[in-house]
C-alpha cells in the first residue's frame, strides 16, 4: 500500500471514539437522506408510471362529478385515439376501514388492452374477462390480504354503499419496478348493474375515460379534440395527459414533499458541520506533524490529498455502512407503511446522490483544514504540541 | 579564496508584536565552509534559531541573502524553496517530530516518496540509514515504542535519507538524558566527518557544542565571534 495512503488510513483512526461518532453520524445522515429520498419517490411514483402516450378525461368540473357512458363511443371517433376504456374509483375497503387500497371498476376488456404494463397469465385474463363478478388484484396487495386466486373477496364500499362479492380470478404483476402491484380492478359491468337496482340514478355514469393515442406528440391535439366534443354540453370534459393528471394529485401535497427534501437536505449539511468539526480538530492537533512533513519537501497538494483522503475514510465508511442499512429499513418501510407507498423501491440515482453527498461532506469538510495547513507557518506551526 | 558553502550576507528579519516591529536578527553576515559543523549559541530569544530556519529555507528573510552552494534562497518562490528544501537540508527537530503512525523504517522512507525511486529502493535505503544510526533492529517499532534517543536517531536517518548537503538540527539533545544525548551528538559528529555534511545545530548545552567545529553565539540579534 503506498505510504501516503497507509498515512491518511491510520490518521482517519487516530482518534478511534471520536472517529467512530462520525462514522455513526455519517451513517445515519444517509440512511435519513436514502429513506427520505425514496418517500418522496415513492410518492412521485404514480407519476412516474404514466404513460406518455395515455390521456385522462373526466369532468371538468371536478373529479367527483361524473361523465355519462354515452361519451364513449363519441371519443372512440376522435382522431388520433387508438383505444378507450373507462371506470370509476370505488373506494372500498377489506373487513375494516383501515385496510384501505386503491380499488376501481373498469372496463375489462379494452382496460387491460389499454395498461399493458399489468402482467397477467392469459387463463387468469381470459377467466377475469368471462366473469362479470370476477377481480384481479396486484401481487402485493394478494400477498397483504393472503388471497389466492378463486377466493370470494368481500369489500365494503364507501361511495357504493353496500357489501360486494367478487371472485379473485388473476394475481397481475407489474411489468417493470414502477408499476403499482397494491391495486384492486373489478367490471365495470357489475358496479352499473347493481347501481341500475339500487341507485338508478347513478346508473351509466362513469369516473374517467382512459384513451390510448397514436403517439405521445398527438396528447395535445387529441385533447383539444376531446373536450370540444362536449363543449356547452352539461357534463364538459377535462382531457390531459396521465401524467399531468397523476400530477395533480402529487401536487396537492407538493409542500410536505418540499418539506421532506429539505429535511434530507439539513440533515447532510448538518453531518458536513459535524464532519468539518472533527477534521479542524484532527488537523489542529497535528498541525506540528504536517509542519514535519512541510520540512521533508511534502507541498501543499500532498498535504491536502492527506487531509481529504482522511475526510473521505471517514465518510466513506459511513455512507458504505448508510447504504447498507438503506435496504432492510426500506423493507420494514414497504412492510410496514406498504398501503401507503405501494411503490418503494431505492433507485439507483438515490444510491448515486448518497455516494454524491459522502464526497462533497469530505470535500466541505477538508477544505478549510487544508486552508489552515497551508497557510501556517511552519516554524510556528512547528513550535505546537499536541 | 574560494566562496563559502553557505554565505550569509546582511540579513535581518523581525516579528511584529501586535503594531510593533521586534527586531530578531540584525545585520547578520556569516560563511560556513564545506564539512562545517557549526553550532549557534545564545541565550532565550538571541535569534539563533530564527537564523537556523532562514538558513534551511523554513521561515523568510526581511533584508539580506542566503547563498548556498551558489544559490540565493532568499530569491526562491514557495514552491522553489519547498523543492530545494527537500534536496538539500535533512531537519532534526527538539521533539522528533516523527509521525506516529509510521513505523521507523516507514518514518525514515517518507522523504523518499518525493523522490522518483522504486518502493524496493526505497525500503533499502531507509534500512540501510536505520543500521547506520544502530536501529536495525528497531525498523517495525513505532515512534511510540522507541526511547527518546532512539527517536532522535531515527530524525537522523530521516535527515540524512535523501543525502542532503545540509543538516540542521535545532536543540537537537534538548529533549534527551545525558547518555542519549550523547549518543546523538557522536551520531551527528560522525555524518559530519564521514559523510562530509555541513551540520548546523542550535543549542544551549555548551557540552553539546563542543562537538562542532566552530561555536557562534548569537546575543539580541546580532552574531558575535566565539573562540573556539
Amino acid at each position: 500500500m503506498p505510504l501516503l495512503i497507509k498515512m491518511l488510513l491510520k490518521n482517519a483512526f487516530r482518534h478511534g471514539l471520536r472517529t467512530g461518532l462520525t462514522i455513526a453520524g455519517m451513517t445515519i445522515a444517509i440512511l435519513a437522506f436514502g429513506i427520505l429520498t425514496t418517500v418522496v419517490d415513492a410518492w412521485y411514483a404514480g407519476v412516474e408510471a404514466s404513460r406518455a402516450n395515455r390521456l385522462i378525461t373526466r369532468n371538468a368540473i371536478s373529479l367527483t362529478f361524473e361523465l355519462p357512458l354515452s361519451y364513449y363511443d363519441k371519443i372512440r371517433q376522435v382522431e388520433g385515439a387508438t383505444k378507450v376504456s373507462y371506470g370509476n374509483w370505488f373506494g372500498a375497503f377489506y373487513k375494516e376501514e383501515r385496510n384501505f387500497f386503491a380499488n376501481f371498476a373498469m372496463e375489462a376488456q379494452s382496460h387491460l388492452d389499454i395498461v399493458t404494463e399489468l402482467v397477467l397469465r392469459p387463463e387468469e385474463r381470459d377467466a377475469y374477462i368471462k366473469d362479470r363478478r370476477g377481480a384481479i388484484a396486484g401481487r402485493k396487495l394478494a400477498e397483504r390480504f393472503g388471497w389466492e386466486i378463486g377466493d370470494l373477496v368481500t369489500l365494503t364500499g364507501t361511495i357504493f354503499p353496500g357489501d360486494w362479492e367478487f371472485v379473485l380470478r388473476g394475481i397481475y404483476k407489474g411489468r417493470d419496478e414502477t408499476v403499482d402491484e397494491s391495486i384492486f380492478f373489478f367490471h365495470w359491468d357489475y358496479l352499473n348493474e347493481s347501481l341500475r337496482e339500487t341507485m338508478p340514478e347513478r346508473a351509466g355514469q362513469v369516473g374517467f375515460y382512459i384513451i390510448e393515442i397514436a403517439r405521445p406528440e398527438l396528447a395535445g391535439a387529441v385533447s383539444k379534440r376531446v373536450d370540444s366534443l362536449f363543449k356547452n354540453s352539461l357534463a364538459e370534459t377535462l382531457t390531459e395527459t396521465e401524467r399531468a393528471f397523476a400530477m395533480s394529485f402529487v401536487t396537492m401535497t407538493e409542500a410536505i414533499m418540499t418539506a421532506i427534501q429539505l429535511v434530507s437536505i439539513v440533515v447532510i449539511v448538518i453531518i458536513m458541520a459535524v464532519t468539518a468539526n472533527t477534521m479542524a480538530m484532527s488537523v489542529r492537533e497535528r498541525l506540528s506533524e504536517f509542519a514535519a512533513l512541510k520540512t521533508l519537501g511534502f507541498n501543499r497538494a500532498h498535504l491536502s490529498f492527506l487531509i481529504f483522503g482522511e475526510a473521505m475514510v471517514i465518510t466513506s465508511l459511513g455512507a458504505a455502512l448508510g447504504i447498507a442499512l438503506t435496504f432492510p429499513a426500506a423493507q420494514l418501510f414497504r412492510s410496514e407503511l406498504g398501503q401507503f407507498f405501494p411503490v418503494f423501491n431505492i433507485k439507483p440515482a438515490t444510491i448515486y446522490m448518497d455516494i454524491a453527498a459522502a464526497v462533497i461532506v469530505a470535500s466541505v469538510s477538508a477544505v478549510i483544514p487544508s486552508y489552515r495547513v497551508a497557510a501556517a507557518p511552519i516554524t510556528a506551526a512547528l513550535r505546537r504540541i499536541a | 579564496m574560494s566562496a563559502p558553502f553557505i554565505g550569509i550576507r546582511g540579513l535581518s528579519k523581525s516579528y511584529m508584536r501586535g503594531e510593533r516591529a521586534l527586531p530578531v536578527l540584525k545585520n547578520i553576515n556569516l560563511d560556513i565552509a564545506e564539512g562545517e559543523f557549526l553550532a549557534l549559541m545564545g541565550p532565550s530569544g538571541s535569534g539563533k534559531s530564527t537564523l537556523l530556519n532562514l538558513i534551511a529555507g523554513i521561515d523568510r528573510a526581511d533584508e539580506g541573502s542566503i547563498d548556498i552552494e551558489g544559490v540565493d534562497i532568499t530569491t526562491l518562490g514557495e514552491a522553489s524553496l519547498t523543492a530545494w528544501r527537500s534536496d538539500h537540508v535533512g531537519f532534526i527537530f527538539q521533539f522528533y517530530n516523527l509521525i506516529p503512525v509510521l513505523t521507523a523504517l516507514e518514518n525514515v522512507e517518507l522523504p523518499l516518496v518525493l523522490k522518483e525511486m522504486s518502493r524496493k529502493e526505497r525500503k533499502e535505503r531507509a534500512s540501510l540509514l536505520l543500521g547506520l544510526v544502530g536501529l536495525s533492529e528497531r525498523v517495525d517499532h513505532y515512534p511510540g515504542q522507541l526511547s527518546g534517543g532512539e527517536q532522535q536517531r531515527v530524525a537522523i536517518a530521516r535527515a540524512m535519507v535523501t543525502d542532503p548537503s545540509i543538516l540542521v538540527a535545532d536543540e537537537p539533545t534538548g529533549d534527551l538524558d545525558r547518555a542519549s544525548a550523547e549518543e546523538v551528538l557522536n551520531l551527528m559528529r560522525r555524518v559530519n566527518e564521514e559523510f562530509g555534511k555541513v551540520v548546523i545545530m542550535v543549542t544551549h548545552d555548551p557540552r553539546a557544542a563542543e562537538k562542532a567545529h566552530v561555536i557562534r553565539h548569537l546575543e539580541k540579534g546580532v552574531l558575535n565571534a566565539a573562540p573556539h
